[in-house]
Order: C-alpha cells, then sequence, then structure tokens
C-alpha cells in the first residue's frame, strides 16, 4: 500500500487513464430468465421459485422470449450488430447464491456485439465503444449474520434467499476507452447517466441503481504517455452514478501514487466503499478463475432472424439523444438552458406538461422554479411531487383569470401536499378569483351604501376619492377579486 | 508418461468440492491417467475444419412467452432443505475468497 | 403365483379393457411377485404398493364410469429413479440424494400417470445412471435373473431386471449412452431409446443433457412401441424436445410383426463386426441378421470409420456435462449435508457432503469433465470430442443414404460377474462400445432379443435415423416372429 499521495492534476499530467465499463441491467420482464416465477421486488424469501430456478435435480430451462427481444432491442440502441446464431453457456463455479453452482450467461457467441454510444462532455462528444451485449440470469441474495452490518466478513453464517435466482440480466461491456485523460471519471460516469437513459427509453428496465436493477463495475488502468496501457484493476460495487465518477477518480489517485513509487499494479477486482470514497481488494487470486465454459446443452442455439431483428428496429423509441436535441430546439432553449432541464431531470416532465397544453416557458418555470425548490428543500424526487396534468391545469386557471401567480402558488402547494387537483383546492381553499360580477356588484352596492358620503363625493366628480369604496370591496372579499374589475364597478355605478 | 500427476488430481478434486483422501488420491490417479490416456484417442482424428456438434437437435429460438406460473410453495421449496432458518437456506460461513 | 405377470402389457390391457381383470388385481399380482422375489433381484429402490393400488383403483372407477382409456390403461410401470416422481423418493442411486422427495413430477411421469398406468415405485440404477452394470448405485446392486451371480446391465439394471423377473410388464429407462439397451441386451428384454429430443427429459435428472434420452423397456417389442407412444412427443418444458408428430412406433411394430420385410436395406457397420466383441455374440447377432435377411431385408454392409472414436469422445463428453451438471448437489438446497459443526467453513462443508454423498464413479466422471473443460485443456479434450461427434454424426447420414437402419450387437459381451470389471473402471466404459455412436447422433436405436451365448442372452440391435423410430420398432418386431425372447430360469 503506497503512502505517498498526489494530487490529481499531477496523476493525470503523468499518466493516461483507460477505463471500460461493464453494466449490468436487470430487465424488467414479468417472469424470469428460464421459468415462469414472477420477477416482483420485495416478496417474502423463497416465495417466488421454482423447480427452474431452485435448481431441482431434473429442471430445464427455457428462454425467455421477452427478455431475449429487450436484449435485442438493447444492442440496436446502442448501435450493435446482432448475431444471426450465437449460444448460451454455462459459467461453472460454486457460489452458494447459485443454485445450480453454474451461470446460464453467454461466453463467446453474445447476442450483440461492436456498438457504440455517445456522450456529452462540456459540449464535446466522446464515442465510447461497445463490446458486447449478451443475456444472463441473475443470482439469489445472501444474508450474512453474526458479522458486521451485514458484511461477509465475520460472518459466522448465512441465509439464501433465490427469489432474485433467474431474473434476466444484462451485461453491456464497452471497449476499452482511451484518450479521455483528467476527464476519465466524468466520461464514466457521462456513459453510465447516458445508457441509462437509453435502457429507460426501451422500457425494458426500471434501471434503479440504488435497488441494484443497474450495477456497475470499473475498469481502470494507467500507463505513461506513449506506453502500451498499464495493468487494470476491476472496481465492484459501484451503485451509483456519482460512485461511478468517484471510483474512477480514486482509482486512478492510487495507481499513480503506487507507480511513482515504482510499484507494480495487480490485476484484481477491488470493492468501492461509498462511505470513504476508496477502493479496496477483494479477492485476490493469482490466477484468474477457470469458469470452464461450454455450451448450455440444456438450451438451443438463438438465431433471431433478419426480419425479426427489423420488426424490432423498427419498433425502436427515438433515442435520449435525438430527443433531447428535438425539445431543445422546439423549446428554444441555449445550451445552459436545457442543461438545468436536465439537471433537475425535468426533461420529461416539461415535455407531458406542454403537451397537455402549456407553453415551453411557462411549463419550464413551474418544474424548474417553485417545484424544484421544494424537491430540493425536501430531498424529494421531482416527479412525486406533482403530474404534468396538474402543472398544465394550473397553468390554465392563471391563462383564464381565475388565479393570480400569487394565488397559484398557494394552490400548488396545496397541490404538493396532497390536498387534490388545483380546481379542488383552488375551491376548497376559496382562493378563485372573485369574477362573478353579480357577486361582486353586490359588494360594490353593499360597499356604497355603508359611505354614502365618500359616494357623494365620487358623485360630484371625485373620482380620486372612488378608492376608499374599491378598497371597502377588496377587504370584504378578502383580497380574490380584481381591484381592477371593482374599481370599473365602482365607477360605473356612481357616474355612469 | 502419465497424461495426469497425482497432484492434478488433487487440483481437480478440490475444484470439484471433493475432499478426497489421500488414499482415494493415490487410487484415482493411476484410473484417470489410464481414462485420460484412453480418451485423447480423440486427437488421432484430423478434425481441424471440422464444427463442433454442442445439440443432435436442429432447433434454434426455442423461446416461451412472458407469462407468469405458479411458484412451488413455502412448504415445497423447503421441504428438503438440510437447514432452513426463516424462510431461507442457511450455510455456514462463507469464505471471502470465494465471494 | 399369479400368471398374470407373465402376461405383455399389451395383453394385460385389453384383459383390463374388457373388465375381465381389475388394474388392482393387476397391480396386486405385480406387487406381491415384488415382495416374493425383490430380496433376491434388487430392482427397486422405492416400492410405492399405496399409490400403485390408489392409481389402479382410480383406473378401475374410470372404467367403470365408461371413461374412455387409454391403450395402456391400468398396466403397472417401474420407473427408473432418476425420473423425478412427485412425493415420492427420487435418489438416482446416490446418498447425496437419500430421502430426497421431490416437489414435482418429470414430464414423462405425469404422462404415464395421465395415460392411467400405474407407477408401482422406483428401480435401481448404477449412480446418476453412470456405469454398465448397476454395480455403481450406492444402495448395493442389483442380480441378473439370468443368473443371480452376474451383472443386469446398466446403468438401468433395474428397470430391465424388473421386467425379466416378472415384477413388472413395463419399464422406464433413461439412456446416455446404452444404459436402456445394454441392459435390455444382457436380460433379453426389449430397450429402445427413442430420437433424442422426441421423448422429454424434463424432470429426468441429468447425466449429460446432450445425450439423455428417456425410453421404454418391455418384453415385447409392441409393449416398447406402446410405451412409447405413451411417453413421446413435445413437451414445452424441454428446450432440446422436438415440435413434430410422434413417428408411428405401434403401427410399425403391428406391421414388423407380419414378418414382411422386403424392401428394407438393413446396413450391416463393418467396424462394429468383430473386434472387441465376443464370438458367441458375434454369432449370435450374425444369426439374427440372417433372420433379417430370411424375412426380406436387403442386407448392405456399410462403413461408418469415425464410429470407433465415438468411445473416448463420448467419454469426454458426457463427463463434461456431468461435472456441471451434478454441481448443484452441494448440500445448501436438498439432500444430504455433511461436517457442518458450526467450525467448518462452506467450502468445506460442501466439499465434506460431495465426498461422502458421490461414490467414487461418478467422482472419476466429475474430475474428467473437470479436467476436459479447463482452459488448458478444452480445445484437446472437449472440443476435439465435439469435432467428432460431428464426425459421427456424418458417419450416420451418410450410411442412411445407403440404407434404412443400421445393425451392430447391443453389447461386446453377455451379462459378467458382479464385481468382475470395477476395478479397472475402463473396462466397464467398453460394455457402451456399440451403443455409443447413437447416443452422439441423436438417433433412435433399440436392443431386441437374438438368442443366447454361453446360456445368456444377446442383444441386436437395431439403429434408425432421427425421428424415423417407427423403422427400428418394424425390424424389431419382424424379428420378434423368428427369433422369440428367450425364456429366463424360474426364480
Amino acid at each position: 500500500m503506497s503512502t505517498m499521495t498526489v494530487s490529481y492534476e499531477d496523476a493525470t499530467a503523468r499518466y493516461e487513464p483507460v477505463i471500460g465499463l461493464e453494466t449490468h441491467v436487470e430487465l424488467g420482464t414479468r417472469t424470469k430468465m428460464f421459468c415462469g416465477c414472477p420477477t416482483e421486488f420485495g416478496a417474502e424469501p423463497n416465495t417466488h421459485v421454482c423447480p427452474v430456478c431452485l435448481g431441482l435435480p431434473g429442471s430445464l430451462p427455457v428462454a425467455n422470449r421477452a427478455a431475449i427481444e429487450a436484449t435485442i432491442r438493447i444492442g440496436l440502441a446502442l448501435n450493435c450488430t446482432i448475431a444471426s446464431w450465437c449460444r448460451f453457456a454455462r459459467k461453472n463455479y460454486f457460489y452458494p447464491d447459485m443454485p445450480k453452482n453454474f451461470q446460464i450467461s453467454q461466453y463467446d457467441e453474445p447476442l450483440c456485439v461492436d456498438g457504440w454510444l455517445d456522450v456529452l462532455i462540456d459540449g464535446q462528444t466522446v464515442r465510447v465503444g461497445i463490446e458486447r451485449v449478451h443475456l444472463e440470469e441473475d443470482t439469489g441474495k445472501t444474508l450474512h449474520l453474526g458479522g458486521a452490518t451485514g458484511r461477509i466478513h465475520g460472518a459466522t453464517e448465512s441465509l439464501v434467499d433465490y427469489n432474485r435466482a433467474g431474473i434476466p440480466l444484462v451485461e453491456i461491456v464497452t471497449k476499452p476507452v482511451p484518450g479521455t485523460g483528467a476527464r476519465a471519471p466524468q466520461v464514466a460516469r457521462a456513459y453510465v447517466t447516458e445508457l441509462r437513459e437509453v435502457v429507460r427509453s426501451l422500457g425494458v428496465s426500471d434501471v434503479r441503481m440504488e435497488q441494484g436493477s443497474m450495477r456497475c463495475d470499473v475498469n481502470t488502468s494507467l500507463n505513461r504517455p506513449g506506453e502500451p496501457w498499464g495493468t487494470r484493476t476491476e472496481t465492484k460495487n459501484v451503485n451509483s452514478l456519482r460512485s461511478v465518477e468517484r471510483a474512477v477518480r480514486s482509482e486512478i489517485l492510487r495507481q499513480a501514487a503506487l507507480l511513482d513509487e515504482g510499484g507494480r499494479i495487480v490485476q484484481e477486482t477491488r470493492h468501492f466503499h461509498e462511505d470513504t470514497g476508496d477502493t479496496r481488494p477483494g479477492r485476490s487470486k493469482e490466477t484468474a478463475t477457470d469458469y470452464r465454459y461450454f455450451p448450455e446443452p440444456d438450451l438451443v442455439p438463438l438465431a433471431p432472424d433478419p426480419a425479426w431483428v427489423a420488426t424490432l428496429r423498427a419498433a425502436l423509441p427515438e433515442s435520449p439523444r435525438a430527443r433531447r436535441d428535438r425539445l431543445q430546439a422546439a423549446w428554444g432553449l441555449s445550451d445552459h438552458d436545457m442543461q438545468s432541464v436536465l439537471n433537475a431531470g425535468a426533461l420529461a416532465l416539461i415535455e407531458t406538461t406542454v403537451a397537455a397544453g402549456t407553453t415551453p416557458e411557462a411549463a419550464r418555470k413551474w418544474w424548474l422554479g417553485e417545484l424544484s425548490r421544494v424537491a430540493n428543500e425536501t430531498a424529494a424526487d421531482l416527479g412525486t411531487l406533482a403530474t404534468p396534468s396538474q402543472v398544465a391545469e394550473l397553468q390554465k386557471l392563471i391563462d383564464d383569470g381565475k388565479l393570480t401567480d400569487k394565488l397559484a402558488r398557494t394552490v400548488l402547494e396545496g397541490v404538493v401536499s396532497g390536498e387534490g387537483s388545483p380546481a379542488e383546492v383552488m375551491a376548497a381553499r376559496g382562493l378563485e378569483v372573485v369574477s362573478d360580477t353579480g357577486a361582486l356588484g353586490a359588494a360594490v352596492d353593499e360597499a356604497i351604501a355603508a359611505n354614502p358620503d365618500v359616494a357623494a363625493k365620487v358623485r360630484d366628480g371625485k373620482v380620486a376619492a372612488a378608492g376608499v369604496i374599491v378598497g371597502a370591496v377588496m377587504k370584504a372579499t378578502r383580497g380574490q377579486a380584481d381591484a381592477k374589475t371593482v374599481r370599473e364597478l365602482v365607477l360605473a355605478r356612481l357616474t355612469g | 508418461m502419465a497424461a495426469i500427476s497425482r497432484e492434478e488430481v488433487a487440483h481437480l478434486a478440490r475444484l470439484s468440492r471433493l475432499a478426497v483422501t489421500d488414499k482415494e488420491l493415490d487410487t484415482f490417479a493411476g484410473q484417470l491417467d489410464v481414462i485420460l490416456q484412453a480418451v485423447a484417442r480423440v486427437g488421432e482424428v484430423a478434425a481441424a475444419d471440422i464444427p463442433p456438434t454442442s445439440h443432435s437437435v436442429p432447433l434454434t429460438n426455442v423461446l416461451r412467452d412472458d407469462v407468469v406460473i405458479p411458484c412451488l410453495s413455502p412448504q415445497d421449496v423447503l421441504a428438503g432443505a438440510p437447514d432452513p432458518q426463516d424462510g431461507r437456506f442457511r450455510v455456514p460461513r462463507i469464505l471471502e475468497e470465494e465471494a | 403365483m399369479s400368471e398374470l405377470i407373465h402376461k405383455p402389457a399389451a395383453e394385460l390391457a385389453a384383459l383390463i379393457a374388457a373388465g375381465e381383470v381389475s388394474s388392482v388385481e393387476v397391480t396386486r399380482a405385480h406387487l406381491d411377485r415384488i415382495a416374493a422375489v425383490d430380496q433376491r433381484v434388487h430392482a427397486f429402490l422405492h416400492v410405492d404398493a399405496e399409490g400403485a393400488l390408489a392409481a389402479a383403483a382410480d383406473v378401475d372407477a374410470r372404467r367403470a364410469d365408461g371413461a374412455a382409456l387409454g391403450p395402456l390403461a391400468g398396466v403397472p410401470v417401474a420407473v427408473k429413479d432418476v425420473l423425478t416422481t412427485k412425493g415420492v423418493p427420487t435418489t438416482c442411486g446416490s446418498k447425496i440424494l437419500e430421502g430426497w422427495r421431490p416437489p414435482y413430477d418429470s414430464t414423462i411421469v405425469t404422462r404415464l400417470r395421465a395415460a392411467g398406468l400405474v407407477i408401482l415405485g422406483k428401480t435401481n440404477m448404477d449412480e446418476f445412471a453412470m456405469g454398465s452394470s448397476t454395480e455403481y448405485s450406492a444402495f448395493g446392486p442389483t442380480f441378473n435373473p439370468w443368473d443371480l451371480t452376474r451383472i443386469p446391465g446398466g446403468s438401468g439394471g433395474g428397470s430391465a431386471a424388473s421386467l425379466v423377473a416378472y415384477e413388472a410388464p413395463l419399464a422406464i429407462g433413461s439412456d446416455t449412452g446404452g444404459s436402456i439397451r445394454q441392459p435390455g441386451a444382457v436380460t433379453g428384454t426389449v430397450g429402445a431409446k427413442p430420437t433424442y429430443g422426441g421423448t422429454s427429459r424434463y424432470g429426468l435428472v441429468a447425466f449429460s443433457s446432450s445425450l439423455d434420452t428417456p425410453g421404454p423397456c418391455a418384453r415385447t417389442v409392441l409393449d416398447a412401441a406402446l410405451l412409447h407412444a405413451v411417453i413421446a412427443g413435445h413437451d414445452p418444458a424441454d428446450s432440446t424436445s422436438i415440435p413434430a408428430p410422434v413417428p408411428p412406433v405401434v403401427a410399425a411394430a403391428r406391421q414388423g410383426a407380419t414378418g414382411d420385410l422386403s424392401g428394407v436395406r438393413i446396413g450391416v457397420v463393418r467396424e462394429f463386426g468383430g473386434e472387441g466383441a465376443e464370438p458367441g455374440v458375434l454369432a449370435a447377432v450374425r444369426e439374427g441378421i440372417e433372420a433379417l435377411v430370411k424375412l426380406g431385408a436387403e442386407p448392405v454392409e456399410v462403413s461408418c470409420p469415425h464410429f470407433t472414436y465415438a468411445l473416448p469422445a463420448y467419454y469426454l463428453i458426457a463427463p463434461s456435462e456431468c461435472s456441471s451438471n451434478l454441481a448443484r448437489f452441494d448440500g445448501v438446497r436438498y439432500g444430504l449435508r455433511v461436517g457442518d459443526d458450526g467450525t467448518r467453513s462452506l467450502e468445506e462443508v460442501m466439499s465434506l457432503t460431495r465426498e461422502a454423498g458421490f461414490g467414487p464413479e461418478v467422482k472419476r466422471r466429475i474430475m474428467i469433465g473437470t479436467y476436459a473443460l479447463s482452459a488448458g485443456y478444452y480445445d484437446a479434450y472437449y472440443g476435439q470430442a465435439q469435432k467428432v461427434r460431428t464426425l459421427i454424426t456424418r458417419d450416420f447420414t451418410a450410411a442412411f443414404e445407403q440404407v434404412d437402419v443400421l445393425v451392430a450387437p447391443t453389447t461386446p459381451f453377455v451379462a459378467f460377474p458382479i464385481g468382475s470389471r470395477t476395478s479397472d473402471p475402463y473396462q466397464m466404459y467398453l460394455a457402451d462400445l456399440f451403443t455409443i455412436p447413437s447416443n452422439l447422433y441423436g438417433g433412435p436405436a433399440v436392443s431386441v432379443p437374438c438368442g443366447l451365448s454361453e446360456g445368456l442372452p444377446v442383444g441386436l440391435q437395431i439403429m434408425a435415423p432421427t425421428m424415423a423410430d417407427d423403422r427400428m420398432y418394424r425390424v424389431a418386431a419382424a424379428l420378434e416372429t423368428v427369433v422369440p425372447a428367450p425364456v429366463p430360469p424360474g426364480l
């Protein structure tokens, strides 16, 4: 372990990082990869299992068409070539979370190969090559007892739940990404962010890193300029976008310090620690594990025919990037304003609000203004505060003159606290602008009757005196009347 | 020359999670050597440009629809378990290098 | 002793259908016979008398109600202990599964039940179907009723012995390298390996997934065909199951029983004509072939040059797949657990469990397979074996351009004495010499009795093209008309 520390600027001035990412995405199919058990999250342990996903003797897998199609769609969205023929393979190793002590995966014949994904860093496009996209089955979950905070370290026994075993898992592996220099951590984060957008746009996974439906391993190596790539380490347990960036940065610093001392980088698996932000060695194996891959005899080959692939390709949604470009142009936003929208996670919310009839300016004002403020204050997800249709309804009430801007903010408060739709909140709290001339007329008449002296003055031509009567009406209507209308009504009665 | 050494057999036993005894190792080493020498005869066949056969049935794309099928009952799941605990399968401590 | 036990299944089914005898009577007769002789034969690992009688009573009730019954309804059947039976012990002849009661039925068992067959119990076998003598059963060997000091073949020795001991009229086996046919040959019964993918593997505890094939065992060719028709057919739970109609095996058996084979070309495999086989076996097979010719068949000598490499290829492919298939037996989810004393790690407990739970032949094959799949050896062993498999398939394809079926001995030798080959594992492997090519190719093959050698049964093997299972039944049934199955000595 190096005791020296280097600054990040020094490290990336002396060494060139090469990064690579392996991302696992749990598909949101209704059933598991090879059996009909449901995939829902959060069931009682071992209640979503059957002979197949429990690996009972004699059971056999049958592949889920929806999972194959989702994988092909991911491959197509990442500009990959879809294999015309490929097989599943068994990856053999003993671990109790694997019911068969082998994992059905793909080895040298992945379903999708050789694609790319462009990511934007500070206005510049970086193209990340995609090596492969393949399909495999997830493992069960192990609960470690007797050690500290559920870690395997120090545990005296473990309990296994196979509900997750067999859920379809897509692995997306990038090609090595050289040449990003000091921006390597940013590129890694931007790639995972964009990949998440792509997968989400396909509707094949909820890609929630915090729930583990999207997981990331980050490979990092350093080399001196002009020299061959260095030995890479694989950092696992990187479970948020922020962690992706921190893990690469931390690994660059660690490796640079070690290399500065003349040390050697060991090819190893490391674990990222969220609390400290550093990586620590996991299993260290002198030799790479031999998984003894061989073609899965229980499953026949996949041979997606071109017509099938063409159908899937034709049904692909607009890419997140194309959509962003289109919306930015349609809304007339600067790059900076667009970035604010994206940072707030408000793109889809604004888009839907606009589709409900609101102007882009107004939609953006509500989502990035009042609602983002509440979201930040309460650490809530923006989309959980209000719906686009509620925001559109609120704006329509303003446009129709039923709410003033100020009243609208109060109404929105009510909407956010779950009191109902804007119209309901407005009615329940009695916040509507009083524009009913009948009701107003009565209030005006009362005010004139209550102030005979002032009324006389106005009748005599002292129009300015009308302010007293207007004020009385406004007071009587608790500010919900439009002052201009009230004034017109008063003058009409006294001078008309 | 032997096709396989006693040490290699010991390694295979470890990989296969078989706690074989020393006496067994001696027996197996000899037997595996005979078997491996015999099966190595496949190498006599000139097959460089022959494609391998992994499946004898000429099927592809055997897929099922994404439809939920009833799971096993919790009793059935754990009925055969050597050590069930709280609806889960208990196992002794897992060595970290296995993780 | 009830005469019912000597009747073929077809006849029993007809008697039951006609109401001349009840399924319960037939079942009871066989259960009585098991009680009388199985201590000496040890064909069964588990007898489910209660379940059998209940199933028989159910068939009788349905018959009384006038329900339409299948062609084998009410007939008892013995099931090799490699197929899962819901709630009924399934051990695969292994200590590691002792006491395991599966929560589900295999597809084959589901079909047997649906067709009204009565499952008598589970038959003995070499552990996980690895062996050719049933001596590798963890629960002791099965004894050949022809000579109780000899092996009944394997791995399905229990199923074959149950037939020839008249404990069951029908049995189910599984054939990975000859485990139905070889016991059939050495017990003088009919054992058929259907086309791979023609019978479902769902619930068949896997030994070598790309080779394992469940199939029928019987004392007559027609009985085997009837049972074949019950269990065969597409199963969506098995990805390798062939989605095509079952070949017309029963019609073919009836056609063959007319004794006319004119127009049928039978290929005699040159490579299996001499080397490695006992002279008495070769002589009986030669006579069998001559009998077929007398029935009108046209003999053609064909060469299948790669058949001699089938044995080594098989003993790489099967162990490789088995090393992976048997990894799941680790004492975590079901079955045996050994050594969990609170101090040992999971890895140690797993290793002790597998050490105690598996017998030596299973361990040998797991280690051979682990070796053959290892990175440094894969190409030379497993990969090369897969290529040889392609060449063997090509040999078959070329041969079937000239002939309708191929014939060869089923086994190189008659039933050998118990204990005579266990010390040299490779000598045991040689028992599969002639049966393995069909497994590697995937096509169907049947062993049918063809006389005796040294007073012990010899089997003639008839191999057919993929999904042409009917052809082998026709030829087998024709042979049966002139070479009837030998009658075993009484027990």
